[in-house]
């Protein structure tokens, strides 16, 4: 087993550990914690496939901005303890079957499928994931889809600010 | 690696987040398990792109064949980026309304 097949396990692994304890844990600060270990093995993941560029990306924006994002609102709400209300046990065994079933049936097609068999994908060589090629695609073929992402980012600061004011009209 | 490991790696993750969003009743875990979901996906396609490129550079190998499938999870994370920071102020006015984070007690249309 190479190295690479070692260092994929261990990422896949403790990825779906931590993903696990997001949804386990009772503490919803912990929740946070546990996605930020995800997201690092996801990067982890990144690095293997040669994809630098977003692996540095999924770092600074998902580890580091929103997931602060999250921590903020949370310890503003003071939601740090397990105010979660003891719910029925049936209705969690009913979501546990649902996305039970949902993995098996496209598990089930995934491996089935023709197209995916024998492919491989090209770890650690490769340069299409550098910011040297990507930055010439981006600003070539997907230069008007990169503008208005400015417009949206513009809304959705506007649209959080007029939500999160106080309303001072009653 | 065979892409079919990458795929039931990212089914995985997508299924555990879907389980997160049945299950849990707190708003902000709901949130936390669409994140989870969007990035078994963004993973998923950088697999796919690195898929094709390595079909592709074979015969040349200057190609940039899969590059728009990074440049899509770029543009996963700069949407998902705008959609955090509007649910979060979504959440923290249903917090100052109802004092409370359960969905539960968003039942108010069901009447």
């Amino acid at each position: 087993m190479s190295i690479i097949q070692i260092l994929f396990y261990l990422l896949s692994g403790l990825a779906v550990f931590a993903a696990l304890m997001v949804l386990l844990s009772k503490n919803p600060v912990h929740s946070v914690l546990w996605l930020i270990v995800v997201f690092f093995a996801i990067s982890g993941h990144y690095i293997l496939l040669n994809a630098q560029f977003l692996a540095i990306v999924n770092l600074i924006v998902y580890a580091g901005a929103i997931m602060v994002l999250f921590l903020f609102v949370i310890m503003l709400m003071n939601l740090n303890a397990a105010t979660e209300p003891n719910q029925h046990i049936w209705m969690k065994l009913a979501g546990v079957i649902a996305g039970g079933c949902f993995l098996v049936m496209l598990v089930s097609l995934a491996s089935q499928a023709g197209d995916m068999a024998n492919k491989t994908v090209l770890m650690k060589e490769g340069n299409i994931g550098l910011i040297k090629e990507l930055g010439k695609i981006l600003f070539n073929e997907f230069v008007i889809p990169f503008e208005l992402t400015s417009v949206l980012f513009l809304s959705a600061m506007v649209g959080a600010v007029v939500l999160g004011k106080k309303d001072n009209t009653q | 690696m065979p892409i079919n490991y990458y795929i039931f790696f990212c089914l995985t993750l997508f299924s555990i987040g879907i389980v997160g969003v049945l299950t849990r009743r707190n708003a902000i875990i709901i949130f936390m398990c669409i994140e989870l979901m969007l990035n078994a996906v963004n993973l998923l396609l950088v697999a796919f792109s690195k898929m094709h490129y390595a079909a592709a550079v074979a015969a040349a190998p200057d190609t940039t064949v899969g590059g728009d499938g990074q440049i899509f999870v770029f543009f996963i994370m700069v949407v998902a980026a705008a959609e955090v920071s509007v649910g979060l102020a979504i959440i923290v006015m249903m917090y100052r309304n109802i004092h409370s984070v359960d969905i539960n007690f968003l039942n108010r249309l069901k009447n």
